[in-house]
């Protein structure tokens, strides 16, 4: 099959440095020549190809906006959101693995950790030799995460941690768990290492969605955390909710990536499929489906990367990042399916990336905040009114 | 100890070739350029050689204009310590090419060159010989394994049906053929690093051009296959074919 060229119908990559180019060039290479070849299988089989992680780790994707003296590679955010589009390209599993890793834990880390903690966990985390998690979502408590029943208690040299959490991508595998807790009624995060007594994270069996990722639960009975283990800089849900902002970001250029595989693919098989003696391309319905996915595409595109650049300057607002992950979400989905179509039948074999993009992007479209929650976080911030309250 | 590895800026062969306006060269529009493939085994094999000895510079060159600067900025970011741009806008043949590489090397002092055994462009896979022969090196072409230890070089090479081993010392001419390693993707902190190396950008050593492109044109659309039938009886009518109409028995 011919390599990916990616695509750009209005030539965004002028708007790209020389080293942003160099840096989507690498991981699309990785992706081409290491994801896509084994994904299939491990999607099939349920497993997450852990193989990829220490080769990920040295390529440098996990923390690469963070600086060099953490394991970073001090990027910025269109490199980064370049990153995840190209990943996501390959699957929204592995794309998930690297936004928990940069952006679900590294981040707090770096954002709300000590200087020890920083020392200590970021390299590891970078090079991928360490693996971590983030626990937010309880069973009970979804879109309404302030409401989380899991509790820390002061104790003699730390605290006691109880309760559940569930939903957590990388949990059965990590070293470590970013975990929020209330401490005295006010959220704080905390380092949980994965031997600390009283923990465990099953892994959660029976998706349809993200076959190639781990999700687990998280189950906390009397554990206790050492005093040095607790985020010092962390205090109320504004800090996980910074985090889901760093991996919501990413999920936006995310799922352009998957566009651009569903387009791509589309693509290629309406100009060869013959049908009444011609190829599909050349009929209206299925030129209107390619118009429409590329508009779609485009859209994200710019999005993403103005996106980006308020990001870069310090002025996006969450609202912003809601916007870009709930309109790129919902049309990658659109497109996923509409490709599926276009595919006919062969849409649904596994020789094509279609339906595994498709039952990926279901998930997608929900998690860090569903297409519902970023309508309402819009509508608040546009009108004043809080409709979820 | 210098090494350098010479390499060029190519169009990616599945890029769609269209003849410029002149005839003569190539239309760059729509062309996407890359690092020329067998020229990224050629980086490895100086950056392996690099790190096993713990010591040395890996010195990138390139002959050509300003957008050759894309090749040399991946090969830094892979890994490679400076570049050199011998800036020429003009068509250059390989003996020109390697007249200017060769005065570079031997400024440089590099006593170990690589190259990679052709590139995609031209084909001519003769650039790594003439430079060696421009600067009285030693050469071993089409190499598939390479061992140095302390002067001696042994190298694997692939000959028609086989491989042929042989030994030479220092200075010396590696052309590399695919096999010979697996090229490291450019880190992402390799990219950022690459920001602080340098290109040296100078003239290239005078044009001694000794061939002229005359023209260049794109070979004659294929034609489209015949089924003369699908079992044997069309076999009578298929020799008759090839002997009247293809004459080719």
């Amino acid at each position: 099959m011919e390599k990916f060229k990616g695509v750009d119908y209005f030539n965004i990559e002028n708007l790209l440095t020389e080293e942003e180019i160099l840096v989507r060039n690498s991981v699309r290479e990785f992706v081409e020549d290491e994801i896509i070849p084994i994904i299939e299988k491990h999607y099939s089989n349920g497993t997450f190809p852990l193989e990829l992680v220490p080769k990920l780790g040295e390529l440098g994707v996990f923390g690469l906006t963070l600086p060099e003296e953490y394991g970073g590679a001090g990027l910025n955010n269109v490199s980064y959101g370049l990153v995840m589009q190209e990943l996501e390209r390959g699957d929204s599993g592995v794309r998930s693995f690297a936004s928990v890793q940069s952006g679900l834990v590294m981040y707090p880390i770096f954002a709300f950790g000590s200087e020890q903690q920083k020392k200590h966990w970021l390299p590891k985390l970078a090079s991928g030799e360490k693996i971590g998690c983030f626990g937010l979502t309880e069973p009970d408590y979804g879109s309404n995460p302030g409401g989380m029943v899991t509790k820390a208690v002061k104790t003699n040299g730390g605290y006691i941690l109880n309760g559940a959490k569930m939903w957590i991508t990388n949990g059965t595998i990590a070293d470590i768990a970013i975990v929020w807790a209330k401490l005295d009624g006010v959220v704080k995060g905390f380092l949980v290492e994965k031997d600390f007594e009283g923990f465990s994270a099953p892994e959660m069996k029976g998706k349809h969605s993200l076959r190639a990722s781990i999700t687990s639960e998280l189950i906390f009975q009397d554990v206790f955390v050492p005093e040095e283990n607790i985020l010092p800089g962390s205090g109320g849900l504004k800090s996980p909710l910074m985090c889901l902002n760093q991996a919501r970001y990413g999920i936006a250029w995310g799922v352009t990536g998957s566009m651009m595989a569903c387009y791509e693919t589309s693509l290629n098989y309406a100009k060869s499929r013959v049908q009444f003696s011609k190829p599909i391309a050349a009929y209206q319905l299925t030129q209107q489906k390619l118009v429409y996915m590329l508009t779609e595409i485009t859209k994200s595109q710019l999005l993403n990367f103005q996106l980006a650049k308020l990001k870069d300057k310090n002025e996006v607002k969450h609202t912003h990042i809601s916007l870009a992950k709930r309109n790129n979400c919902e049309k990658a989905l659109e497109i996923a399916r509409i490709s599926r179509e276009i595919l006919g039948a062969n849409g649904i074999l596994d020789e094509y990336p279609i339906m595994r993009h498709s039952a990926n992007l279901e998930s997608v479209k929900t998690y860090e905040g569903t297409h519902e929650m970023h309508t309402l976080i819009l509508g608040e911030d546009i009108t004043g009114y809080a409709a979820f309250e | 100890m210098k090494i350098a590895v010479c390499v060029s800026h190519v169009p990616d062969t599945a890029s769609k070739i269209s003849v410029g306006s002149d005839g003569k060269t190539i239309d760059p529009n729509g062309v996407t350029f890359i690092v020329n493939p067998y020229d990224e085994f050629a980086i490895e094999e100086a950056l392996k050689f690099k790190e096993s000895k713990g010591e040395g510079e890996v010195v990138v060159i390139s002959v050509g204009p300003d957008a050759n600067k894309e090749t040399l900025r991946k090969a830094l970011a892979m890994g490679a310590d400076s570049g050199v741009l011998l800036k020429d806008d003009n068509y250059r043949d390989s003996m020109s090419v390697a007249k200017a590489l060769a005065v570079q090397i031997k400024e440089m002092d590099a006593r170990l060159v690589f190259f990679g055994k052709q590139s995609v462009d031209y084909d001519n896979s003769i650039v790594g010989q003439l430079t060696a022969e421009l600067l009285g090196y030693n050469c071993i072409s089409v190499v598939v394994d390479l061992k140095i230890e302390g002067d001696k070089i042994t190298a694997e090479r692939e000959i028609e049906g086989g491989r042929e081993v042989v030994e030479t010392s220092f200075p010396v001419v590696i052309t590399t053929q695919k096999g010979l390693n697996e090229p490291r993707y450019a880190s992402l902190k390799g990219i950022m690093a690459a920001k602080k190396k340098t290109i040296e950008e100078k003239p290239a050593a005078e044009n001694i051009n000794l061939i002229e492109v005359v023209q260049m044109k794109k070979p004659a659309a294929k034609q489209p296959g015949k089924i003369i039938g699908t079992d044997s009886s069309a076999v009578p009518e298929l020799v008759r074919l090839l002997k009247e109409e293809a004459k080719v028995i």
